[in-house]
């Protein structure tokens, strides 16, 4: 039979893969730690299961969160004002304390103010047509400059200052109103209101009632007030490095001057910590990291110790300890990677499915909470692989031997 | 290269410390030669099995020291141990340690794979080395499909596909009947061995006697003989 000898070492002229030595080993070697994987398909697929639902919990309650987050910043981020004043107890856009005029005047005196506009926020309750009443939040923008209108998809903006001229936003909540075309109109406090035009903003309110604009001194006659009427003053600054000295004006008064993202932060953190909605998202996330950790790492360890004596096999043939810790890395990355897709994918195709039957369900996968799940799933992977790694490597070839 | 493949001397193994130490191999001093079918035969417990690892260069012994191919093994360092186990000896374990989960010619492939050589070469490689051993039509079987004999045969073929100078086969019939048994070292002892190569099988079955040139037995740890075998020219 002819059977070429050679000298120690690799000797036969087998071709290596064009990326090198050290590429073509980790290669060659992955390619053996996936087929090991995949083909014992019980346990892949319990692995990819413990992992997908526990993505898919994190993700769902982290994206509930965010979703509510950005319905009750919804005002804030739909006007668009560089900076807000605010009295220091507001904890959420809906909940504004008026502020008397002179903040307006002081704000629109001091250096590094470009301009600055008053904003009226309030709750009405609108009787429509039909003789039913429906709550609605009116916005009034200032007359002169209608800073922080929204964008019309039907009507002309200017309409606004005719009598008793709103805007209705056509959003989620916009059936609540009846659908009202231009021209529909309703009574607010015995006051005749008549859409004039009809809006879209980026994000609908958090408490699920319809929003009207309309302008400012329409707005303080038509709702009830306090004493003071000015809800928010929107500065517009004349650079940003002008905002620090406003913001230390403002605080001389008494009041607070937020960029558009403190504001939106500081309603996130009263919701947040102030709420308990927080504390729920909190255990419910770590509750999915715990049942996604405990199954995957479970079925892991319990598929590296079926595959303990072929491991203890390789080194015994020459696989180095750092071989096998880098199949097992693949291996664990593989999964985790793999049942985070299934798992985002899984929440996404829930919130399309919600959104059928509810459109203003508040849900939104941001980049943040994906950030939040990968490194979530990648903990659950890497305390996994630890344990399967320690046994591994701990293994003796002479065990092999001795069957 | 030198004649002498394998060059075991003062081999000692102790498990254990204190009043549980347990002695299972004495000082053992050993040869093989290129071209050679050796046999170490003994009762269980005799210190077979930890001989054949020290010498494979599996187990670090507590004295003595073992030359495989004139090579020093246990002064390497640990990852130069594992390349020369890698390259130089190919390893049949008793109950052959297959891949469940891979076919028969990636089973074949996997020292290939660790010399760092290319899966597709590697694997068209594992297939010539199957069919070699008589499995050309198995290559895309995974092993639970294959008879006992034929389970032994792949793992005969992964240990000879890196074609090593020196191949240790642990109680290669155990798990066969003795017809089976008997073809396969047949087959061993006419495919597989060459003037190059060094064949260190551990047994106690006797039927497969016949295929050795020399047959070592060990008793208590120690060597307490050695004789020509009746495959001695």
């Amino acid at each position: 039979m002819p059977w070429p000898l050679s000298r120690r070492g690799v000797r036969r002229p087998l071709p290596r893969t064009p990326i090198g030595i050290w590429g073509a080993a980790v290669l060659g070697i992955l390619k053996i730690a996936y087929k090991l994987l995949v083909n014992d398909r019980g346990k892949f697929i319990a692995l990819l299961v413990g992992i997908t639902f526990s993505v898919f919990l994190m993700i769902q309650m982290t994206s509930m969160f965010s979703g509510m987050m950005k319905k009750a910043s919804a005002t804030v981020t739909n006007t668009g004002a560089k900076v807000w004043i605010l009295d220091r107890a507001v904890t959420n856009v809906a909940a504004s304390i008026p502020m008397p005029d002179y903040v307006l005047d002081a704000a629109r005196s001091m250096k590094g103010v470009k301009y600055a506009v008053p904003l009226y926020s309030g709750v009405g309750l609108a009787k429509l047509q039909d003789g039913t009443y429906q709550a609605v939040t009116v916005i009034g923008l200032d007359d002169t400059s209608l800073f922080g209108r929204p964008e019309l998809i039907a009507g002309k903006i200017e309409d606004i200052y005719g009598e008793n001229g709103f805007v209705v936003v056509k959003d989620e909540e916009y059936v609540k109103l009846h659908n009202p075309a231009m021209g529909s109109e309703f009574e607010i406090n015995d006051h005749r209101g008549v859409i004039v035009g009809i809006a879209k903003v980026p994000a609908s309110g958090l408490f699920g009632i319809p929003t009207l604009y309309t302008t400012y001194s329409r707005a303080v006659q038509t709702i009830p007030s306090m004493r003071f009427t000015v809800s928010y003053v929107l500065v517009e600054p004349v650079d940003a490095q002008s905002i620090p000295a406003i913001k230390a004006g403002i605080a001389k008064l008494g009041y607070e001057a937020l960029t558009e993202a403190e504001f939106v932060d500081k309603i996130t953190n009263w919701y947040m910590f102030r709420t308990g909605m927080g504390m729920n998202l909190l255990l419910m996330t770590a509750i999915s990291f715990v049942v996604g950790l405990s199954i995957s790492g479970q079925t892991f360890y319990s598929f590296t110790l079926e595959n303990l004596d072929k491991f203890g096999a390789l080194k015994a043939i020459g696989a180095k300890g750092h071989e096998l810790v880098w199949m097992i890395l693949f291996q664990a990355g593989l999964t985790s990677l793999a049942g985070y897709g299934l798992g985002i994918g899984l929440c996404a195709g829930l919130i399309a499915l919600a959104r059928l039957r509810l459109p203003d369900y508040a849900s939104i996968i941001t980049y943040r909470n994906l950030e939040l799940a990968l490194g979530m799933v990648l903990v659950i992977a890497a305390i996994s692989s630890l344990v399967a790694v320690r046994r591994v490597l701990r293994i003796e070839p002479f065990e092999i031997f001795r069957g | 290269m030198p004649d002498v493949a394998i060059q075991a001397e003062g081999l000692t193994k102790w498990f254990g410390v204190g009043e549980a130490r347990t002695v299972a191999v004495r000082g053992v001093t050993f040869e093989a030669r290129c071209g050679e079918m050796v046999y170490v035969v003994g009762p269980s417990g005799s210190g077979k099995t930890t001989l054949l690892s020290m010498i494979s260069g599996i187990l670090r012994p507590n004295e003595g020291t073992v030359r495989l191919q004139g090579i020093d093994v246990w002064s390497l360092p640990e990852n130069r141990i594992a390349d020369l186990r890698l390259n130089t000896v190919g390893f049949v374990f008793q109950d052959y340690h297959l891949f469940p989960r891979l076919t028969t010619a990636e089973n074949v492939a996997v020292p290939l794979v660790l010399q760092r050589h290319a899966w597709n070469a590697a694997l068209a490689e594992a297939k010539r080395c199957l069919a070699l051993v008589g499995l050309g039509n198995r290559v895309d079987l995974r092993p639970n499909k294959l008879s006992g004999g034929e389970q032994q045969r792949v793992a005969i073929a992964r240990a000879i596909v890196s074609k090593p100078d020196i191949l240790v086969l642990d109680e290669p019939t155990a798990s066969l009947d003795g017809d089976t048994g008997r073809k396969i070292i047949e087959f061993v002892r006419k495919d597989i061995l060459n003037d190059k190569r060094c064949i260190l099988v551990v047994t106690h079955d006797e039927r497969i006697f016949e295929c050795a040139d020399r047959i070592a037995r060990m008793e208590d740890g120690c060597i307490t003989g050695i004789a020509a075998g009746e495959a001695h020219a």
